[in-house]
């Protein structure tokens, strides 16, 4: 069962959601009102141990438990990550969700979170459907 | 130990467990943190409709939703045996603006007054809950990826582009919780 580690490693994340209140509708209004350092230690605190484990990973150029060589794809710039940004602001403060803390969210019982899963699904449709017309 | 786990994580623990997260997803399997693309391999699972942004081969990504259902299990887990019942205490500032809507804290992790059952057919509900939905769909799709995949697990691989998405990803949100929801919670 190889996607186990996956399946474990995801319900690590959502009780760490739940538990550091990083679902919470009202924590994100606190995030995007300068109320609470709460939010930004999370991410400050998740980015920079990230970064410094990307840096080991590569420094000393330890392979995945398959013995293979860690490949991380390159972001590449568009104008993209500024409007889709800015809109998905919008939503993450609208619904205080981003997609991870969506099915957390719908974990725990509320079960109208289900409308906003919908929703993003049928934005990221919509979004497939129209992306040549848009500005990249 | 339960009762310890069962009061509200502080940062300084939370976030770093995030954060190995990175490095497990990379030693475990080459894989990189990300949620948001699952809703991609849901229309492409669903509802390709021949769109060509839809045309590829979703089950070569099926990790990512097995990912995606563990944290809805985790989420299932920790307010069912992991929970302190107590309401989230918030900023007295922002408590005073939300009474002001009829929105209290509640021990439930969003509130009910807004997204509860009951609001998926008031305007205000579904304006904050299929609007925002979608808004949340379109926007990280366009921006090509989300919190994590941007702001965590691109900023952690120093990505600039990554960088410019976290900013906007904050602009669109301090205009929302300051200038336009007060107006969308009026409804």
């Amino acid at each position: 069962m190889q996607y186990l580690k996956y399946l474990l490693f995801g319900i690590l994340f959502g009780v760490i959601l739940v538990k550091a209140e990083m679902i919470s509708w009202f924590r994100i209004q606190e995030m995007f009102r300068l109320q609470s350092f709460h939010m930004y230690g999370i991410i400050g605190s998740a980015v920079a141990v990230g970064m410094l484990s990307v840096w080991l990973i590569r420094r000393f150029n330890i392979k995945t438990i398959h013995g293979e060589t860690v490949v991380i794809p390159d972001k590449k710039f568009n104008k993209g990550q500024i409007y889709g940004g800015l809109l998905f602001g919008l939503g993450w403060a609208m619904t205080g969700a981003c997609p991870g803390p969506l099915f957390a969210q719908a974990g725990t019982g509320a079960a109208a979170v289900g409308v906003t899963i919908l929703g993003a699904i049928a934005g990221t449709w919509l979004y497939g459907r129209f992306r040549e017309k848009l500005p990249h | 130990m339960i009762s310890f786990l069962q009061q509200p994580w502080p940062w300084y623990v939370a976030g770093p467990l995030i954060g190995l997260l990175v490095p497990a997803l990379l030693l475990g399997g080459n894989k990189t943190f990300g949620i948001s693309s699952n809703f991609r391999h849901i229309c492409a699972a669903c509802a390709p409709a021949n769109i060509p942004f839809f045309k590829y081969n979703w089950k070569k990504e099926s990790w990512n939703l097995v990912f995606a259902l563990g944290i809805l299990a985790g989420g299932f887990i920790a307010a069912v045996w992991l929970s302190d019942g107590q309401p989230a205490a918030i900023h007295p500032a922002l408590a005073e603006e939300l009474s002001r809507f009829g929105i209290y804290p509640e021990a439930a992790i969003v509130p009910s007054s807004l997204f509860g059952l009951d609001q998926v057919f008031t305007l205000r509900g579904s304006v904050l809950m299929l609007g925002g939905g979608l808004l949340v769909g379109f926007g990280t799709r366009y921006a090509g990826g989300c919190t994590s995949g941007h702001s965590i697990m691109g900023l952690s691989s120093l990505q600039w582009p990554s960088l410019v998405a976290t900013v906007a990803f904050m602009a669109g949100g301090f205009l929302m919780a300051n200038f336009i929801l007060p107006h969308l919670l009026a409804l």
